[in-house]
């Protein structure tokens, strides 16, 4: 019975001093996460009713799909200083997306896109450059609009936290020694109460919190993820390519898709990057397959077709690390389990505010406690002098 | 005088209800159908002790005030 009670109070200090440090430097940003990210976490919803668009028809199932290359050429014929970047397929409804970009690298507001309707290749809308609410939340809540940098700099605010929330839960121990599970003393001082909420909200929640905050860690490394893996499997591909000039003539992108379908006729063709130094293969379509069933349908599987031949040169599995990151994304959005757990999800969110609000409430009222004793002090001293002053005055 | 818990007394709640969440995480992510209806299910409970929880802390005081 001793044994469980021995735990040294120089170890408690310590997680202690981790836990304040840790959520010190990341309360700031995670406020900014949580309160983007609750209306993020409807962003589907959200955005069928802040950005409607044009419905494609009603269609049979098994109807026949139309030309791909045919829209890429319609778009071309809209945009013709621009280049097409890449092609995608709409995971809900039956839409083709068509990007033209200026570069391989484009940047914000680069991008002009046309929509067209699988079924029928009707173009159904050129979507204009608005401000999107939406969009603005997710560049805060994912890089502060600062690039990679911003990026880079919230996965480690998202690593402070979790190591906030583990050292969070060693601390709970030795706070709860005295106090039952579930405690909440509604009728205490603000402190106990605040104190109660911080406890209670950050134990019960603590699961999701660290799954969301290692999950954000691994989403805000998907850039230097990627980059890694280009640079360690681009070389060997492209090798037998050196020296060949830049294709200009580009063959079928229909042709491409279905070669890739006869070749993986288990996995379902999500996009069409173009070629693409920076993201992709300048001698190839990159095009990105994923599995049909729920889990499977987040692991991607990447196969490059010649640009100019319309050969299938190489597919293969994403190495450990970006399967880990394919894994991250649905933990860390929250949307894969329909409505009722996107609403859990903003549950868990507002229950996270509480916890790092409380803390910060906490942090001041221990802070203030010692400010005063100063305060009192100085007061005294003052009074002391006034007397003197009166003392001499006589 | 105060009783002081053991340990393993007060992170048994904790540790079933992080067992219930990574459950309910997982479910949705495996399969559709009875697997999300069984996640939504495991996630909604922490979210239920809370409730309780503080409903229950706010009903002390208004025993004690009334």
């Amino acid at each position: 019975m001793m044994r469980s009670h021995s735990i040294r109070p120089q170890t408690v200090r310590t997680w202690y001093r981790i836990h304040k440090w840790s959520s010190l430097i990341c309360t700031a940003f995670l406020l900014i996460a949580c309160i983007t990210g609750l209306p993020l976490v409807f962003s589907e919803q959200l955005e069928a009713i802040l950005e409607p668009h044009v419905a494609p028809a009603q269609a049979m199932p098994g109807a026949s799909v139309a030309n791909v290359d045919a829209m890429v050429a319609t778009t071309q014929a809209r945009f013709p200083s621009l280049h097409p970047y890449n092609v995608y397929w709409d995971d809900d409804e039956p839409r083709v997306f068509v990007n033209m970009s200026p570069s391989d690298r484009p940047k914000d507001g680069d991008i002009k896109q046309a929509v067209f309707d699988v079924h029928t290749g009707k173009l159904l809308e050129l979507p204009q450059d608005k401000f999107s609410i939406l969009g603005f939340l997710l560049t805060l809540h994912s890089e502060l609009f600062l690039g990679l940098p911003g990026e880079l700099i919230m996965g480690a605010m998202a690593l402070s936290f979790v190591i906030s929330l583990l050292s969070g839960a060693l601390v709970y121990g030795p706070f709860m020694r005295n106090l039952r599970f579930g405690t909440y003393r509604a009728n205490g001082k603000p402190r106990t109460r605040w104190f109660d909420l911080h406890n209670l909200l950050g134990i019960v929640t603590l699961t999701w919190a660290v799954v969301v905050g290692a999950t954000g860690v691994m989403n805000a490394l998907s850039t230097p993820l990627f980059g890694l893996w280009r640079a360690q499997v681009m070389p060997a591909i492209l090798a037998p390519y050196q020296g060949k000039p830049q294709p200009t003539h580009f063959s079928s992108v229909d042709a491409a898709v279905q070669t890739v379908a006869t070749a993986l006729p288990q996995m379902k063709i999500t996009s069409v990057l173009f070629p693409n130094s920076v993201f992709g293969s300048p001698q190839h379509y990159l095009v990105w397959t994923a599995g049909r069933t729920p889990l499977t349908s987040r692991l991607m599987t990447p196969v490059l077709v010649d640009v100019q031949t319309g050969a299938l040169t190489i597919s293969q599995s994403l190495p450990w690390y970006l399967r880990l990151l394919e894994v991250s994304r649905p933990l860390h959005f929250g949307d894969y389990g329909g409505l009722p757990l996107r609403i859990l999800w903003a549950l868990f969110d507002i229950a996270l505010i509480v916890v790092l609000s409380s803390g910060v409430y906490l942090w001041l009222v221990r802070r203030k406690a010692p400010l005063e004793k100063e305060l009192n002090r100085l007061v005294a001293a003052d009074e002391k002098s006034v007397a003197q002053q009166i003392e001499v005055a006589r | 005088m105060s009783t002081t818990l053991p340990f393993r007394k007060i992170y048994a709640a904790p540790f079933i209800l992080a067992i219930i969440t990574a459950y309910g995480l997982l479910s949705a992510l495996l399969g559709d159908g009875l697997w999300d209806a069984l996640s939504w299910i495991a996630l909604a409970i922490p979210i239920a002790v809370l409730a309780i929880c503080i409903s229950r802390g706010k009903q002390v005081r208004g025993a004690m005030t009334r």
